[in-house]
């Protein structure tokens, strides 16, 4: 067990480096961020030039990255025309640097944005996984009926939709539509109403719409794994067994049967952890909800290096890290795998 | 009856039906599968609606913009109503279309490639090589698709000059779009491949062709690589699918192709504006990406049933 971590995580330290420069060789050519530094009015040579040099942007690539990585602390830097000290500690010691836009440090902007997303994450999760095991149940019980068939209908349907398609019609239909039919309708964005203030029932209102679009296109996938995999259960030796010692039919299934056939939905919840996120972006952009996926859209328009690849490094670094423990919870739960 | 006429060559060998060959069989089972010919013949449409269309409408009409129409309701003579410039609408869904499906197509076969090229180096040799490629796959995996295509977006917006084929001009940034695309998602088709050749390589047949000298990139290509087609067919088809998808994200964010050239995805870029006064903007466009991906995700599953009924998901 052990072992198995811990190989895990040091396969874990190639693929992040890798990560990490390709990231940074992108993130340092998606703009100069200088030239709008001056706000309405156009940036001075001069100026530009001696902003360039305090914020490192005139060295080489190469050392840059090592500055990003390790900090500079350890050599001299050009300040106004001044060699001092280096301020910055690099990521391996938690620095994610200043940015550029706001001038606050990179992990007080992400951290203030991070139980936003967080917000509409787990809430939008825990549908996933309610709605999506029992249809699944649902469809396999009921192969090929009438329902099972407008559920396989309608879960391919969830499979293909942009999730900014399902949430301009859940806006058009519950914010426009009732409005304009006199009917108590949906905020469409923010997170709550400035005149009645952040209360946790106006954020739930709020919650409502951007929760529903991220749930829909993941449900599909999660109802179709489970039908299967219900479906593989359901005919295996061990279900006839109960069934044929006389257990009542719910017991077999709930109990015998569900034990087994929701084990995969881990492995699913490991590998659905970038989709989630991506809906976030998407749902978060269009919802004007504030969170990472709305303030890494910001920043990437304002061509804020440190910003970006502190929200993308981070990300890679949950996924990989949530699929160890999903790898690992699936290991404890199925005595079948065996870690080596 | 005459029988001599029936069976006119009379022996019992001649009366077996011929083997069906894999692409016969193949098809026998495709066309069983209800939902891919549905999707087959939706997607047929759809496919009619863009080339075909473009014979009743000119890409100058598409991109004629007239402020004095500005946001009509469909009527008669715009059917699908017009854009916040006066654009006509129909006309930009059926030129958009064309540019989706052709960004659709080409980013699939970009995936393909790169996903042929790094799995099968990585089953094939494996040792330090596969070691190599597969952290590098991995580190690919790791990244949001959305994250790691929008820093790209943004890392080529503004650097890629006009394109001019055949007399009409494509924004640069479509070819942009394409590459972005298939270089983010053949990391599974590269595993799939890697997968299939780990096992292939073991065979007579391989051990057959090295000794007799065949050279190793023929034994790759030539041998192993016909072997894995049917799951490469699959992840293709889905591959096209999933490329229309992501050209709309991409382009609803306003990082994707630029106007004037029209796609379903910049279509809708903006259109959230209009939200309460012009629901056209969106539903149109929004409708045939989704119309044009469910019918290709429908002819996938089907394909995967038909080329490889061990993979069928019962």
């Amino acid at each position: 067990m052990g072992r198995y971590i811990t190989k895990r995580l040091l396969q874990a330290i190639p693929t992040m480096f890798i990560i990490s420069l390709v990231l940074f060789v992108l993130t340092q050519n998606i703009g100069d961020p200088v030239t709008t530094m001056g706000g309405r009015d156009p940036i001075r040579p001069d100026d530009y030039e001696r902003l360039r040099t305090e914020l490192g942007l005139d060295q080489p690539i190469y050392l840059q990255y090592v500055y990003w990585m390790i900090g500079n602390d350890w050599t001299k830097v050009d300040v106004g025309g001044k060699e001092i000290l280096g301020t910055r500690k690099g990521i391996l010691r938690g620095d994610f640097g200043t940015s550029l836009m706001d001038r606050v440090p990179v992990m007080e902007l992400v951290w203030s944005r991070v139980p936003n997303t967080l917000l509409l994450m787990i809430p939008a999760q825990i549908i996933i996984i309610l709605f999506g095991v029992s249809i699944g149940i649902y469809s396999a019980l009921k192969q090929y009926s009438l329902m099972d068939n407008i559920l396989t209908a309608g879960s391919f349907i969830g499979l293909s939709m942009p999730v900014f398609f399902i949430s301009l019609i859940l806006i058009y239909v519950f914010s426009v539509l009732f409005q304009h039919w006199g009917l108590p309708h949906l905020p469409a964005v923010g997170m709550f109403e400035p005149a009645v203030g952040k209360t946790p029932l106006q954020v739930a209102i709020h919650m409502i719409m951007p929760v529903t679009s991220i749930a829909f296109i993941s449900i599909a996938s999660y109802s179709r794994f489970m039908r299967s995999s219900m479906l593989n259960i359901m005919n295996q030796d061990y279900i006839r067994t109960a069934k044929a010692k006389g257990l009542e039919k719910t017991y077999v299934i709930l109990v015998h049967a569900l034990k087994n056939a929701a084990l995969p939905i881990v492995t699913l919840m490991g590998m659905d952890l970038p989709l989630l996120l991506a809906g976030a972006v998407v749902t978060e952009s269009i919802f004007g909800w504030p969170g990472m996926g709305r303030l890494f859209l910001d920043h990437l328009e304002g061509s804020d290096g440190p910003v970006v690849m502190a929200i993308v490094i981070l990300v890679a670094l949950a996924v990989i890290l949530f699929q160890i423990l999903t790898d690992l919870i699936y290991a404890l739960l199925d005595p079948r795998i065996r870690m080596d | 009856m005459d029988l001599e006429k029936t069976f006119p060559e009379g022996s019992a060998e001649d009366l077996e039906a011929p083997p069906l060959s894999l692409s016969k069989m193949a098809w026998m089972r495709f066309r069983r599968h209800k939902m891919a010919m549905f999707g087959a013949s939706l997607l047929l449409f759809l496919l009619l609606f863009s080339f075909a269309g473009a014979l009743f409408f000119s890409e100058g009409y598409a991109n004629y913009t007239n402020t004095d129409i500005r946001l009509t309701s469909p009527n008669s003579a715009h059917p699908f109503g017009t854009d916040p410039i006066g654009r006509d609408i129909l006309a930009r869904t059926i030129y958009g279309g064309q540019i989706s499906v052709i960004i659709g197509l080409s980013a699939a076969f970009v995936m393909v490639f790169v996903g042929i090229f790094v799995g099968s180096i990585s089953g094939y040799f494996g040792g330090w090589i596969d070691a190599v490629l597969m952290r590098i796959t991995e580190a690919f995996i790791s990244i949001p698709r959305i994250f790691l295509v929008l820093v790209m977006a943004k890392f080529f917006s503004n650097k890629v000059p006009d394109i001019t084929i055949y007399g009409s001009t494509f924004s640069g940034s479509v070819v942009v779009i394409i590459l972005i695309i298939g270089l983010t998602s053949w990391m599974s088709l590269a595993r799939i491949v890697r997968a299939e050749f780990l096992s292939l390589k073991e065979n007579e047949f391989v051990v057959a062709a090295r000794s007799t000298g065949t050279p190793t990139w023929q034994i790759i290509f030539g041998h192993i690589l016909p072997n894995t087609i049917a799951p490469i067919i699959v992840a293709a088809t889905l591959g096209v699918a999933s490329a229309i998808i992501g050209e709309s994200y991409i382009s609803f964010l306003g990082l994707g192709v630029q106007p004037p050239t029209a796609t379903w995805g910049n279509m809708l870029d903006g259109a959230y504006q209009y939200i309460q006064t012009a629901p056209w903007l969106w539903i149109f466009p929004g409708g045939l990406i989704l119309l044009t991906v469910l019918s290709i995700n429908f002819v996938g599953d089907g394909l995967r049933d038909a080329l490889d009924p061990r993979s069928r998901l019962i």
